[in-house]
């Protein structure tokens, strides 16, 4: 079953700029063998840790955007432990969210489109008792 | 980030605890007890107010406002977010901790 899911993850600061790439392709090739589709990915630079990991206070934050299944994040997470310049990651499945969000927006809307047709109505069902 | 945590800074314990209609906390300087009656005013969900529906854990600048200096989630009585938001924004905060984008305990 294939799901929506956001994996982010710190490198460490002290990896260069094309190591960084070159490690950022092969995690995409391993998620994409793996049978996931990468739909974004997104460098977020380099960022102050709120604590130290790992005995490094800075890392370079990099997000994923993923369609995937279970068994291809759970590769991917192994791929990462493993990866000696991944020092953090978190994965997040979006998928149940992002449902939650579009249904509250359209929500929204429908509200926002009924008011002022209704207090037109009314504007217009009242007058005619004003003038007369 | 620093600046952000002074506005929502833990008040000063204040005798009557939990009452839902204490000041604002981020009205810092009329907080003591002596003002505290100019400074009441009616707390609002800010998530309602301005309409955000997603609480991200990447939007550190968003979580940032409801988390104490030393890194505690401030609670609801004292920032007026409502519970659905609140439970929300707890989530969101405890994820931002694990991804280091805000600390479990601060200094």
């Amino acid at each position: 079953m294939q799901r929506a899911y956001e994996v982010m993850f710190i490198v460490r600061p002290d990896l260069l700029e094309e190591d960084m790439d070159k490690l950022i392709a092969t995690l995409q090739g391993h998620a994409t063998t793996a049978g996931a589709t990468v739909v974004n990915t997104e460098k977020m630079g380099k960022r102050r840790l709120a604590y130290d990991v790992k005995k490094f206070s800075d890392g370079q934050y990099v997000l994923f955007v993923l369609q995937a299944d279970g068994k291809a994040i759970h590769e991917l997470e192994r791929r990462m432990r493993v990866a000696e310049p991944v020092i953090k990651y978190i994965t997040v499945r979006t998928d149940e969210e992002k449902q939650r969000l579009d249904k509250v927006r359209k929500l929204r809307e429908a509200k926002v489109k009924r008011p002022p047709a209704g207090s037109q109505q009314a504007a217009e069902a009242e007058s005619p008792s004003v003038s007369a | 980030m620093a600046d952000d945590n002074q506005e929502v800074s833990t008040p000063s314990p204040r005798p009557q605890g939990g009452r839902p209609d204490g000041p604002r906390p981020d009205r810092g300087p009329g907080g003591r007890d002596g003002g505290r009656k100019f400074f009441r005013r009616k707390k609002v969900c800010k998530f309602c107010v301005e309409k955000i529906d997603d609480i991200n854990y990447k939007d550190v600048r968003l979580l940032g406002q409801f988390v104490a200096e030393r890194g505690k989630i401030v609670p609801r009585r004292l920032t007026g977010v409502c519970t659905p938001h609140q439970r929300r924004l707890t989530a969101a905060i405890k994820r931002a901790r694990n991804i280091a984008l805000l600390p479990f305990a601060a200094r």
